[in-house]
């Protein structure tokens, strides 16, 4: 409880994020009318996501060049709250989608790229769960990590951008220029998007902190 | 000719106001008016609060155990 200035930033930016989120202008788009409020809701579940799988990636690479059961404890934390985002966001995009694209599942090609993503990702809790040797299992999943998040990058962020799709900001569009000229959303997003990664850190810095008391005989 | 022309854009822009018109994005005006998406705001803010009390209790308790463990701090 040392650190609680960014817990605090947390509580604040999302508890904005709650109340402006709905009670702030947005523009009027047909088809989509009020659900672009999930904007500040679907979206930031998949920048958590993305920023947790980066910070796994790191910590499995620390962890082949440490050998250290922390560095792994930290990896696999952190992608389990990954995970979690990541059903999160897939759970809320099938909830949007019916009302706007028509269908829950439209083979959307960032569907389809974030189903295989999740699918790698499930693959790394599979493989931990196989094997026994903790040594082992701690390098060869540090190193199938670093395979998944190799993976996961193109698969999210390349190659749906290269074909046409239903998702804002693909089909050669870098960006969410769709909503970006609305300055009203923007303050709400940019909070939303800042307040739900501190909630994802928080929440695996809890599952770091069981873990590292669950394995302290072995650490210290 | 002026008048010709005024005329001949006028014919071609009124359907398309129309249209515009016709074509206002539904919102959700009559929730606004009525006052009653302050309960869905309360709500969702009633959940929230809810799951980050949950949270700094559950932080709170983790960091009594790893006082009591002597383990260090994450």
């Amino acid at each position: 409880m040392r650190k609680w200035w960014w817990k605090i930033i947390c509580i604040l930016f999302l508890g904005y994020t709650v109340v402006a989120g709905f009670l702030m202008p947005v523009p009027r788009l047909n088809i989509l009318n009020e659900t672009i409020r999930n904007l500040y809701f679907h979206v930031p579940m998949w920048f958590t996501m993305t920023i947790l799988f980066t910070a796994s990636f790191i910590y499995s690479i620390k962890y082949l060049r440490s050998s250290k059961l922390e560095d792994d404890i930290y990896a696999v934390q952190i992608t389990n709250t990954g995970i979690f985002f990541s059903i999160l966001g897939m759970c809320t995009g099938l909830e949007w989608a019916p009302y706007t694209w028509g269908a829950a599942w439209s083979n959307d090609p960032k569907q389809l790229a974030t189903a295989l993503s999740m699918l790698i990702y499930f693959a790394y809790i599979v493989l931990r769960g196989g094997i026994k040797d903790e040594e082992k299992r701690a390098k060869i999943s540090a190193v199938y990590n670093i395979f998944a998040y190799a993976l996961m990058i193109p698969l999210l962020f390349i190659l749906p951008r290269m074909v046409a799709s239903l998702h804002p900001g693909n089909g050669g569009n870098p960006g969410f220029n769709t909503y970006d000229l609305d300055s009203d959303m923007k303050k709400v997003f940019y909070t939303a998007g800042l307040g739900w990664i501190l909630l994802g850190v928080w929440i695996a810095s809890l599952k770091i902190r069981v873990e590292l008391i669950k394995y302290k005989d072995e650490l210290y | 000719m002026h008048k010709a022309l005024f005329f001949s854009i006028l014919f071609f822009l009124l359907p398309s106001l129309a249209i515009a018109q016709e074509t206002q994005a539904e919102m959700a005006d009559t929730m606004r008016s009525n006052g009653k998406i302050y309960v869905v705001v309360l709500v969702l803010a009633t959940i929230f609060a809810g799951i980050i009390l949950y949270l700094v209790r559950l932080d709170r308790k983790i960091t009594r155990i790893e006082k009591n463990q002597g383990t260090k701090q994450a």
